[in-house]
């Protein structure tokens, strides 16, 4: 890649602008999407963009075209992304379940406002999470990320892309709008030392007999080839065999649902990030995710300057869900509390693998929130 | 009596998944006709076969690309001509055809299509207007003749249906025909025409659908549907696009105008590249 396509340095911008230079230092190429507030910078960006670095910027018809329009280039081997937010992701659900059963690695970058409709266009929300894990029909294990800063908007849409194309799924950055207009400092790395986790190709030659979705694998991803490179490959949405052909059958449905659900469960080791903040001896543990960590945070430093032993777990992706650090840390916390911009998403979540009631400070939406309630949740739970 | 000539090996048999046969279309569906006339002009275009991709949405027509020995994608209800765009803009030097139905393209993918032909992307759209919705049991859709019965207009269809041709040349494609299964040579010459033409190209094929329209339609089997179209099928004069005449309407003995329509050279679409402008 040459450098120039990396903005080497340090810079001040917006977590769009930051998406949007992560995706061209991830090597993305084809960018598909529909305008929407709050990710509308992404694509604007992008449009600017790409034309320097040969890439493709397509302003589409909708959401449902933005998003089959990226599987398509991802078929053909680009790394593809697109940008929206709630009401646009929505649209985007069928293909993505068609991306999840075609295995076709691309990103989807959610800037999330106040929902559900049209709700608050100019304003954040974390109402997409369960959206993000359980949108498009059917059994399916997605994965996101949320990052909490310019600075991670751009580190982790690489990311996602690496993510992507070693797992062969759409792969989801959940944002929220304070995230993505805040503007703040982010170090761009040089080039070679960006990351870049290639797409696992098949390494029969074309010609030769290949069964396209067969594994070999203990990682259960099949290895990928792409359109135009003579090996007349079949890839459809319905219920398909090794051979990539429909086979409607109980049985082979059975066994390949199971393995798509299961080729992110095996990986979840390489795929799972979260950071600890004072967690060793806390006895009050916060998690929180995206903007709301950051609130969160600064309540534990306040509680500790109190006296408390709180602790923050920050959630760096969503899902897959990271069971067994919840229930590790149920069982030595005395108190579990879960700040979130929605009505009580992930929350549930903790209380699945904490197996006991986790507090909760939750907001629907439309403005952050403030490190005042969460200070106050770790306050009733030391009382 | 003159013996049978046994060959080893048909011309099209390598474009052809023969270990997906047998297919699932109904004894007189028009389908297989038009997709072999597109597995024709594969052969006939000259291009490597490992250049051409096929696309198709959901449908029974829609089940072409999983027959055809090429880079095939069955996608989803609507969405064959964006997800082609992708696989086109990505690798422009494909040759990317979207195979799909009426109902498929110009019901749930309307916004598509207009959209397509309006950026004029050099992807090939083979429609097979059928009349109705064939798998799904023979409902109307947007193409469906005034006062035809289907099984979700059991009084006659009382919506008026889209004039393909004429719509597609509103919106903007270089290239709009009109054949039907019974004249498979113009077709196929007419794909070859439309592979050989940059920008958007649109072909509509009418097809006899035995199950689900003809028999409601007091047409009875697939070659009466072809008889129908002897009868009734007229040339166009190219060039020449009167709506009203372009409008099929089954009931009235209303000539079917067929042939091609719009061949011209408006500026396919091509994403905007600093280096290349
Ligand atoms: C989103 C969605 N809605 C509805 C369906 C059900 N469905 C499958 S095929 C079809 C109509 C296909 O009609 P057409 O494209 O004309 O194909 P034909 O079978 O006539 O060739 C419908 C409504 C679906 N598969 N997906
Ligand atoms: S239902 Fe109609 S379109 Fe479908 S296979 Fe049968 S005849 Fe063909
Ligand atoms: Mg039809």
């Amino acid at each position: 890649m040459a450098a120039e396509q990396v903005r080497t340095g340090l810079h001040f911008m917006s977590g769009d602008e930051a998406c949007a230079e992560g995706a061209l230092a991830a090597g993305c190429r084809f960018f598909g999407g529909y305008p929407i507030t709050p990710s509308t910078e992404i694509a604007e960006h992008l449009a600017r963009r790409l034309p320097e670095v040969n890439g493709v910027f397509v302003q589409m018809e909708d959401e449902l075209a933005s998003m089959a329009i990226i599987l398509g280039a991802s078929a053909a081997g680009a790394r593809a992304m697109t940008a929206t937010s709630g009401p646009g992701f929505s649209l985007m659900m069928e293909n993505i379940g068609l991306g999840m059963m075609l295995e076709l690695p691309c990103v989807v970058i959610d800037v999330q406002r106040g929902s559900p409709s049209t709700g608050l266009p100019t304003m954040p929300g974390q109402s997409d999470v369960m959206q993000a894990r359980w949108g498009s029909h059917g059994d399916y294990e997605s994965i996101a990320y949320a990052p909490w800063s310019p600075q991670e908007m751009f580190d982790l849409t690489i990311h996602c892309f690496n993510v992507a194309d070693r797992y062969r799924l759409p792969v989801f950055l959940l944002a929220d709008e304070v995230v993505g207009h805040m503007v703040e400092r982010v170090a761009v790395p040089a080039c070679d030392s960006i990351e870049h986790w290639e797409r696992k190709h098949a390494a029969t030659p074309p010609g030769e007999h290949f069964e396209p979705f067969k594994i070999t694998d203990p990682d259960l991803v099949p290895p990928i080839v792409h359109a135009g490179e003579g090996y007349c490959i079949h890839y459809t949405g319905l219920t398909h065999d090794e051979r990539g052909y429909p086979d409607m059958t109980a049985a082979t449905h059975n066994e390949l649902v199971t393995r798509l659900v299961e080729k992110v469960r095996v990986n979840r080791e390489n795929i799972i990030r979260t950071e600890g903040y004072s967690l060793e001896d806390a006895e009050i543990v916060v998690i929180a995710y995206g903007c709301t960590a950051r609130s969160a945070r600064q309540a534990v430093r306040e509680a500790r300057q109190a006296g408390i032993r709180a602790g923050l777990l920050r959630l760096i992706s969503l899902w897959p869900f990271p069971e067994e650090e919840i229930a590790r840390l149920a069982t030595r916390a005395r108190s579990l509390i879960v700040a979130e911009m929605n009505l009580g998403q992930i929350s549930r979540e903790v209380e699945r693998c904490a197996r006991r009631p986790a507090r909760g400070v939750f907001h629907a939406g439309g403005m952050m929130i403030p490190p005042d309630p969460i200070l106050q949740a770790i306050r009733e739970a030391s009382a | 009596m003159t013996e049978p000539i046994l060959a080893e090996h048909h011309p099209l048999d390598d474009l052809i998944r023969a270990d997906r046969m047998p297919h699932i279309w109904c004894p007189g569906c028009g389908i297989g006709i038009a997709m072999r006339c597109y597995a024709q002009g594969i052969l006939d275009s000259g291009l490597p076969v490992k250049d051409h991709v096929v696309v198709s949405g959901i449908g029974c027509s829609g089940r072409v690309a999983g027959y055809m020995n090429l880079d095939s994608y069955h996608t989803t209800h609507g969405r064959a001509i964006p997800f082609a765009m992708g696989i086109k803009l990505a690798k422009p030097e494909l040759m990317v055809t979207v195979f799909s139905g009426d109902g498929d393209l110009v019901a749930i993918g309307g916004n598509h299509l207009i959209h397509a032909a309006r950026r004029n992307i050099d992807v090939k759209v083979i429609c097979i207007n059928n009349f109705n919705f064939g798998m799904t049991g023979g409902q109307f859709g947007p193409t469906t003749p005034r006062g035809a019965i289907a099984t979700t207009a059991p009084y006659g269809n009382f919506e008026l249906p889209f004039n393909l041709p004429y719509l597609l040349a509103a919106a903007g494609a270089n290239y709009i025909a009109r054949w039907t299964t019974l004249h498979a040579r113009q077709l196929k010459k007419s794909i070859l025409e439309a592979f050989s033409k940059p920008g958007f190209t649109f072909i509509e094929v009418l097809a006899p659908c035995p199950i689900g329209f003809g028999k409601s339609n007091n047409i009875n089997d697939g070659l009466e549907e072809m008889e129908l179209y002897r009868d009734r099928c007229v040339m166009a004069r190219q060039g020449e696009m009167n709506p009203e005449e372009l409008e099929i309407d089954l009931r009235e003995d209303k000539p079917i105008l067929i042939g091609k329509f719009i061949d011209r050279d408006r500026p396919p679409f091509h994403p905007f590249m600093k280096g290349q402008s």
